[in-house]
């Protein structure tokens, strides 16, 4: 199916059949004073051989360093079939097409992708993806006030141990929305949120609990006593979880007392590539019971008139072009592009394909820890089992080190003293299967003359 | 023209109330409401103890075509949901007026009663255009 846009004869005869002349006049009950003639630090248009060479410049210029930084996205190794299979112009639009059903192959591969997902969880049903991790887990708060009709107190607990920077977008999102997030505090010397901190909200109406995990720190949360209290008490719980760490822990659908009732989490580890920052995309799966309050787009299988299998989007009186202001979310929309990538990057990889990965990603990142604490002025900061990232403390401020670090071509980590400065001089590392021994041994090896430079200093 | 008995009282929005003989009243959607939505597909009724408010959203109909709300006619607590309706929405498209009711509940002492009667509601229909 061809989608053309619009050739300068289609719009000459809408505008004649309108009786306008030029499509700027459409616009011209926008006030003169509104008009932003130009963009102030914009440059001119540059041609396509001027834009070549200055981005390949500038992708010179971030060279290619070593990255023990992980804090919520990580470096995994691609599959060259991913990428090539990804941009194929059948795939090639990061958009579930408006004309949806028009469209079987890009609903089939979504409704794969949400079998998967949905498998790897644990959970019943999952939706075609949202924007990424942090929006997701925002979502998830929205849904679960709805979907807990026991609760009228729209008060979600969020551990300090789960991501800053979804703690913010979550209250950014929902925070107008009457939600409010209150804070649980983590154990100081194991980095992980105590069941025991949950008893003053004994007796209390709690809409929800959310559990990262691993939680940002790396560290396993005790989720089978965390779920349990909760479901005791009618509280939903909003699991967070990394998709590569599930190919070999406990998947959420499975956590004591019944499992959690929404799953989300960042979907960038299967086979989305760093890239400052996105575009990722977040995942969502729940239990049917509750799938009515579920946002986003939703792919089912169907049979047409001929009984022949067919691909559709289903449950749409969910979504805001129905519903309109009491629709489930604004957000109507999936990252398609991406999780097309996660789809193939899953059935290359395959269950055990993804539990290699994990279980390679914890023994590198156990060998760095090991490799790392060896250097005078590091130590680990907690001791509780980890996944693939793990939170050390040095003996000076992080920042300068790491300045110096990348000065050598080496992303040591994340710098945790901007978010958590009651931790010290905390700074989160982790690897993955991309790292090797020789990786590791140049990382200590550069950060213990680093060290020792900065104490002769 | 779609069934409007005469015994029961009724809303713009196309509510009906029963009065039953315990003090409490149910409430459903009328004959034109479930055959302007078509075929329902879902509902959602309020739970029991659920205090509304007269014009207050309490209940959620889903048919093939649109998911609507119902509003609720009467200010009360609610006393119960129809317990088919998860398994057998249809019933509102087969019954509208008996086992598709929506929910019950017990109307607040003193609460103003703006419905309509049987030929009043007959009227707003024809009004409508219906």
């Amino acid at each position: 199916m061809a989608f053309i846009p619009h050739t300068e004869a289609d719009v000459a005869e809408m505008l004649a059949l309108i009786g306008v002349k030029r499509i700027e006049d459409l616009f011209d009950e926008i006030p003169a004073s509104l008009r932003v003639r130009s963009l102030a630090g914009i440059p001119a248009a540059m041609n396509e051989q001027q834009i070549g060479r200055l981005m390949s410049e500038r992708a010179r210029s971030d060279g290619r360093p070593l990255c023990f930084i992980g804090a919520g996205a990580y470096e995994h190794h691609i599959p060259a079939a991913v990428w090539a299979i990804t941009t194929r112009g059948e795939f090639y639009s990061a958009y579930t097409p408006y004309q949806a059903e028009a469209s079987q192959g890009t609903l089939q591969l979504i409704y794969e992708y949400q079998t998967m997902i949905a498998s790897l969880t644990g959970m019943e049903v999952a939706n075609a993806s949202l924007y990424d991790g942090a929006s997701a887990l925002a979502e998830a708060c929205l849904m679960a006030v709805r979907a807990n009709r026991k609760s009228k107190a729209q008060r979600v607990l969020v551990p300090k141990a789960v991501h800053p920077h979804y703690r913010k977008v979550a209250s950014a999102t929902a925070g107008n929305q009457a939600l409010r997030f209150e804070e649980l505090p983590y154990s100081p010397s194991e980095g992980r949120t105590l069941p025991a901190a949950l008893a003053r909200y004994d007796g209390e109406d709690v809409s929800a609990l959310v559990i990262q995990q691993p939680n940002f720190f790396g560290v396993l949360e005790d989720v089978d006593a965390l779920t349990a209290w909760a479901r005791e008490r009618g509280i939903f719980v909003i699991a967070l979880v990394n998709p590569t760490s599930l190919a070999l822990l406990k998947p959420p659908g499975e956590w004591d007392a019944g499992g959690a009732d929404i799953v989300v989490g960042e979907g960038q580890p299967l086979g989305v590539p760093l890239s400052s920052g996105g575009p990722y995309f977040g995942f969502m799966t729940t239990r049917m019971a509750h799938v009515r309050q579920m946002p986003g787009r939703i792919v089912g299988r169907t049979l047409d008139v001929s009984g022949r299998e067919g691909f559709t989007l289903t449950l749409q009186a969910r979504e805001q072009h129905i519903r309109r202001a009491r629709a489930t979310s604004n957000i109507c929309t999936n990252q398609g592009l991406l999780v097309t990538a996660a789809t193939i990057y899953m059935s290359l990889l395959g269950p055990q394909g993804l539990a290699r990965v994990a279980a390679a990603s914890h023994a590198r990142t156990a060998e760095l820890v090991g490799v790392l604490t060896r250097v005078p002025g590091v130590r680990s900061l907690f001791c509780a089992p980890y996944f693939h990232e793990a939170v050390l403390a040095l003996d000076r401020p992080v920042a300068p080190v790491l300045q110096r670090l990348a000065d050598r071509g080496i992303l040591a980590g994340f710098d945790l003293t901007e978010h958590y400065p009651e931790l010290g001089h905390a700074l989160l590392v982790c690897a993955t299967e991309t790292k090797t021994s020789a990786d590791i041994e140049r990382y200590a090896a550069a950060l213990a003359e680093v060290m020792k430079a900065a104490r002769a200093a | 023209m779609s069934q409007v008995p005469a015994d029961l009282r009724y809303t713009k929005s196309h509510e009906w109330v029963r009065k039953l003989p315990d003090g409490t009243c149910e409430i459903g959607i009328t004959d034109h409401a479930q055959e302007a939505l078509g075929d329902l597909v879902f509902v959602e009724v309020p739970e029991k103890g659920r205090t509304l408010g007269a014009g207050e959203p309490c209940a959620v109909v889903e048919s093939v075509k649109a998911a609507s709300d119902v509003y609720s006619p009467l200010a009360g607590d609610v006393t119960l949901g129809n317990p088919d309706l998860a398994a057998a929405p249809e019933l509102i498209n087969q019954e509208p007026y008996g086992r598709g009711w929506l929910l019950r509940l017990r109307p607040k002492n003193g609460a103003s009663d703006t419905l309509l009667s049987a030929s009043e509601y007959e009227e707003h229909l024809r009004a409508e255009g219906f």
